[in-house]
C-alpha cells in the first residue's frame, strides 16, 4: 500500500526539495501566476484553449514562445468564442500600432497600423505580423485578457509581440481592444492567417 | 532526529503528486497577492498597507474599473506618509492608441493632456472612460522599488477601456515620483463621481 503519511519529524521543511513532478495544488499566499495549462505546436492547424477559461480568475495571460509558420509572411491570429469553441466570432473594436527597424538600417519607423486593427468585426484578430518562416525565424509575445467569464462588462485584453518579419526587420506590436460581448468568453483560438502552426510553444495562466 | 534521505527507489521525482495542503511558502519569479480591493460606489481605493521593502516591483492588475459619471478619467497618485496625503512631485509620458467602432479616426498620439511635468496632480491612467453598464477599463500597473531612499520611483502602465464615445483605446503611461522617500500609499479614483465598480488586486513579485 501506498504510504499517505510520514511520521512527525522525519521531514526537515526548512530544507529545500526538488520536486520534477507537477504541483497540482493551489497555491494560497505565494505564486498567483498559476499556470493552467500548455500547449506545444506540432504541424498545428491552430491550437485552442476550450477549458480553463471560467470564472476561476479574474485575468488570464498568455504566454507565446517561438511561434513558427509554416508559410512565409503570415499573420498570426486570434479569436474568442462563447460557446466553448464551437465557433470562434466574438465582434471586436481594436487598435493596432507597431515599431519596426529592419537590418539593412533603412528603415525605423514608430505607426499606427490601419490595416491591423478592426471595427466591431467577428473576423480573427492579428497579433503578431507578417511573420517569416525562414528556418531562425518566429514571433514571442504575450496577451492578457480581463475577466473573461463577465456577463456585465466586455472583454478587454492587451498584446504585445515581437515578430522576426519576412523582410528581416524586428517588429515589435501591440494590439489591444475589447471582445465587444457581455456574454462569457471560454474559449480562445490562435491560429496563422494562412498554413500550419510548425512549431512553437503557448501556455496560460490564471492569475489568482 | 529528521531524516536526510529517503531509501532509494521510495519515491519517483517523475511522478505527478497532489498536494491538498496550502502551499505557503514563497515562488521565485512569482507573483505574490497581497491585497484585493473591489469598489462599491467607492470615492477612491487606497492602498496603504504593503508597500514596503519586501519587494523590488509590484504589480497593480485592474479588471473592470468602472466610472459612476460618464466620460471621466481614471487616476492615481502615491503618499510618502502612509497615505495621510498623496501629492508627490510626478514628471510623466502618456500616449494612447484608438480606434472608433464605427472604423473612423484610427490614431497612435503622445497626449499631451494627460502627461505631467513636476507636477503633484494626480496621473491620468485612463482618459475618458465611458459609463454606460457594460463599459469599463482594465489593465496594469508596475511600480518598482517603491521603498528606495536613493531613487526616484519608477512606474508603468498599460490598459484598455472603453471610451465614452465608443472607442476602444489604449493608454500607455510611464514616469516616476521624483522624491528618494519612500513611497507606501498608492490611491486611486476617477476624476469626478465614485469608482461604481470593479477591482485591484495588489501583487508583490519575488525576484
Amino acid at each position: 500500500m501506498a504510504l499517505t503519511t510520514f511520521n512527525p519529524r522525519s521531514f526537515d521543511l526548512s530544507d529545500t526539495y526538488a520536486f520534477t513532478g507537477t504541483v497540482s495544488g493551489t497555491n494560497v499566499g505565494g505564486g498567483s501566476l498559476v499556470k493552467i495549462s500548455e500547449q506545444t505546436a506540432s504541424a498545428s492547424s491552430s491550437i485552442s484553449f476550450t477549458s480553463g477559461i471560467d470564472s476561476t480568475y479574474r485575468t488570464y495571460y498568455f504566454k507565446f514562445i517561438n511561434m513558427h509558420p509554416s508559410n512565409d509572411g503570415v499573420l498570426f491570429q486570434m479569436n474568442g468564442s462563447t460557446d466553448g469553441g464551437s465557433n470562434y466570432n466574438t465582434t471586436k473594436t481594436t487598435t493596432c500600432f507597431q515599431a519596426f527597424h529592419n537590418e539593412a538600417d533603412t528603415q525605423a519607423v514608430l505607426q499606427y497600423a490601419t490595416g491591423g486593427d478592426l471595427a466591431q468585426s467577428t473576423a480573427y484578430q492579428l497579433i503578431s505580423t507578417e511573420i517569416g518562416n525562414d528556418n531562425d525565424q518566429s514571433t514571442s509575445g504575450e496577451l492578457w485578457l480581463f475577466n473573461p467569464s463577465s456577463t456585465t462588462y466586455v472583454k478587454h485584453f492587451m498584446s504585445r509581440f515581437q515578430c522576426y518579419y519576412f523582410n528581416d526587420n524586428s517588429t515589435d506590436i501591440y494590439i489591444a481592444g475589447y471582445l465587444n460581448t457581455t456574454s462569457s468568453v471560454n474559449a480562445i483560438d490562435f491560429k496563422f492567417s494562412g498554413g500550419n502552426i510548425d512549431e512553437g510553444t503557448i501556455t496560460m495562466y490564471g492569475i489568482a | 532526529m529528521a531524516l536526510s534521505r529517503l531509501k532509494a527507489d521510495s519515491l519517483n521525482l517523475a511522478d505527478n503528486f497532489t498536494f491538498t495542503g496550502d502551499v505557503t511558502g514563497e515562488a521565485v519569479g512569482a507573483l505574490n497577492l497581497l491585497q484585493t480591493q473591489t469598489a462599491s460606489s467607492s470615492a477612491s481605493i487606497s492602498f496603504t498597507t504593503g508597500i514596503d521593502s519586501t519587494y523590488d516591483e509590484y504589480w497593480f492588475i485592474f479588471n473592470n474599473i468602472h466610472p459612476a459619471t460618464n466620460d471621466t478619467y481614471f487616476k492615481f497618485q502615491g503618499s510618502t506618509n502612509g497615505g495621510s496625503s498623496y501629492g508627490v512631485t510626478i514628471t510623466t509620458t502618456n500616449f494612447i492608441a484608438e480606434h472608433s467602432e464605427a472604423g473612423t479616426s484610427p490614431a497612435l498620439s503622445y497626449n499631451a493632456g494627460d502627461d505631467l511635468a513636476q507636477s503633484t496632480d494626480f496621473q491620468t491612467l485612463c482618459r475618458r472612460v465611458g459609463g454606460e453598464n457594460d463599459e469599463s477599463c482594465s489593465g496594469i500597473l508596475k511600480l518598482y522599488n517603491p521603498s528606495s531612499t536613493t531613487y526616484v520611483k519608477h512606474f508603468i502602465s498599460d490598459f484598455n477601456l472603453y471610451q465614452s464615445q465608443n472607442f476602444s483605446l489604449r493608454s500607455l503611461t510611464a514616469g516616476y515620483f521624483n522624491t528618494t522617500s519612500a513611497i507606501n500609499g498608492i490611491n486611486f479614483k476617477f476624476s469626478s463621481g465614485n469608482i461604481d465598480d470593479g477591482t485591484i488586486q495588489m501583487f508583490g513579485v519575488t525576484q
